[in-house]
């Protein structure tokens, strides 16, 4: 069992410096562990939204920053209160800001479908992207399997820190190496070949799914000249998403992707290629 | 009783079923298209196999465990989907992903440009495959964003009939999709039974406990929660009536996945003091209350 001091608290100071205020949430039914604001970003206003520790939590299994059942339907709620608010003009956007450390792993999770929880979470933001909403993942700790799923994996645009803290990956290491039955050393020599494998965000990068790797003086304290590239860097990837296609299409079509995901577009093409001749 | 015009086999022979599972999944795939209406699309022979696992010593499969069949279901073009469960655990890589994205991305040209086209995806999967790891995870993100697109214009039915179950990403995929049918033996969860068991040892989740394992993710404890649209016998014909019945429903006017409020009032009910009673839930959690 870990302590309370180590727990991951980058996503509340990153998220506390961006929105500049705690986050606390004004809806009765939210968990504290999601952090939901309305802040300006590059003349806009857009909203932010975080996963942190909570030691209190009511599920036993989501206390140390790992995205259950409560805060899974709570970030769908503030992606769809933005959705329906949306009048006229841009839509607004909308910024995850990323230090999730897994799913709550737990049999009361199971038992109340927490598969279903993060569908509800990642439709709730794909919905958001398919309606021009754009949404930027601000990867700043971790990123795992089904947490990054339900939050921040159908952003518009990724962004990470390139920074050791940072990881991106379908499971942790210990567990990836148990389930795969080989030794974390065996695991670490496999992945200076295996790109996918690798849990460098430096590799992760090669992949082509990563719009920005950010430079930060350090990434557990925010610095005000950091805060101000970050801001700046979020801002471009608002554009950028606004000038783009709705869909996931720039993580396979980007230049990186070009060398790194060669089976996937050769995939794409013989499909496509064969779907036509068929009847 | 029985009279004498009867056929003897009927009167004294148990019903034989025609088991779905026992099938393979090329063979699962085609049991739902109309006669000599289909063809494989990137079949074995197009070799399009994963370029990661020969590096880890692992043997690849020239259709990387995912079958996809184009043809008609009742006159209607339709794309069949299914992951093998015999290789890698059913599990999905960059190839079988890239497969999985780009048929759902081409259902859902066609039917933009006025060609009806369904999808039915049979997933018999683990989830992410570790030796792809990024690339898996990566490919559930894009298959989740093009099935919501296709959603909206096309019905799109899941099937979970067994053993292997549907666990991992591919289980969100299973949420999202318009209609899911399980069998008594498919089982759906986001986390394996082991991967909890290994997490937060064994009183968390004893992963040899069968009847616990079916009790939280078996298909009749989904489909008496209102999780699962149909609840099928392990049986062909059954499952292919099941399947033709909610592509003809269409499109549906309300997705599990958008009842936000609903299912936040159903979490917040629970006392979290304890493990939940998965006959309890039924109760509450009854598929009549639910859409």
């Amino acid at each position: 069992m870990s302590t309370d001091s180590n727990l991951s608290t980058r996503g509340r100071l990153w998220f506390e410096a961006l929105a500049g205020q705690s986050g606390k949430s004004s809806d009765a039914r939210d968990p504290d562990s999601v952090l939901v604001a309305d802040a300006p970003l590059g003349g806009a206003q857009a909203r932010f939204l975080c996963v942190v520790p909570d030691a209190q939590a009511r599920f036993p299994r989501a206390r140390e920053g790992e995205v259950g059942l409560e805060e899974a339907y709570a970030l769908a709620t503030h992606v769809r209160e933005v959705i329906d608010s949306h009048k006229s003009g841009d839509r607004r956007p909308i910024i995850a800001i990323v230090d999730v450390k897994s799913q709550a792993y737990g049999r009361r999770e199971e038992t109340a479908a927490i598969h279903l929880a993060a569908a509800v979470a990642a439709d709730a933001y794909a919905s958001a992207r398919m309606l021009g909403h754009p949404v930027i993942a601000l990867v700043v700790g971790q990123a795992l399997s089904g947490a990054f799923l339900t939050h921040g994996y159908q952003a518009n645009r990724i962004l990470a820190f390139d920074d050791p803290g940072v990881i991106i990956h379908a499971m942790h290491k210990e567990a990836a190496a148990r389930v795969t039955r080989r030794t974390v050393a065996e695991l670490d020599k496999l992945a200076e070949t295996i790109v996918p494998l690798s849990y460098d965000i430096k590799d992760y990068a090669k992949l082509g799914i990563l719009y920005d790797l950010l430079k930060v003086t350090d990434a557990d304290k925010p610095q005000p000249a950091d805060l101000e590239l970050v801001k700046a860097r979020i801002s471009a990837a608002v554009d950028d998403a606004r000038r783009g296609p709705k869909d996931l299409s720039c993580r396979w079509l980007s230049a990186a992707a070009a060398t790194t995901r060669q089976a996937t577009l050769k995939t794409r093409e013989a499909m496509f290629s064969q779907w036509s001749q068929s009847n | 009783m029985t009279t004498s015009t009867e056929p003897l086999s009927s009167v004294h022979m148990p019903k034989r079923r025609d088991s779905f599972i026992e099938l393979n999944g090329r063979e699962r795939a085609l049991v739902f298209c109309d006669l000599d209406s289909w063809r494989e699309l990137l079949g074995p022979f197009d070799r399009l196999e994963s370029p990661w696992l020969l590096p880890q010593n692992v043997t690849p499969q020239a259709d990387d465990g995912c079958i996809v069949i184009k043809g008609k279901i009742d006159g209607v073009s339709t794309v069949v989907v299914s992951m093998e469960p015999a290789f890698q655990g059913g599990s999905l890589g960059e190839v079988s992903g890239a497969k999985i994205c780009a048929a759902l991305d081409l259902a859902c040209r066609d039917n933009e440009n006025g060609i009806q086209t369904n999808a039915v995806l049979l997933l018999e999967t683990g989830g992410v495959r570790l030796t792809e790891a990024n690339l898996g995870l990566a490919a559930v993100a894009e298959i989740i964003s093009s099935l919501l697109s296709l959603r909206q214009l096309a019905p799109i039915v899941c099937l979970t009939a067994g053993t292997v179950g549907c666990f991992g990403g591919m289980s969100l995929v299973a949420a999202l999709s318009s209609y899911m049918v399980m069998t008594v033996e498919g089982r759906l969860g986001l986390n394996g039974p082991e991967v909890i068991e290994q997490e937060h040892g064994v009183e968390e989740f004893d992963s040899k406990d069968r009847a616990l394992i079916w009790a939280i993710d078996g298909g009749e404890q989904r489909y008496a929660t209102g999780l699962a649209d149909a609840l099928v016998q392990d049986d062909v014909g059954e499952i292919r009536q099941a399947v033709r019945g909610l592509l003809k429903a269409g499109v549906p006017s309300v997705y599990r996945s958008a009842q936000v409020d609903l299912y936040r009032k159903r979490i917040a009910a629970l006392d979290t003091a304890q493990q939940f009673n998965p006959e309890d839930l039924r109760k509450t959690w009854h598929r009549e209350n639910t859409k």
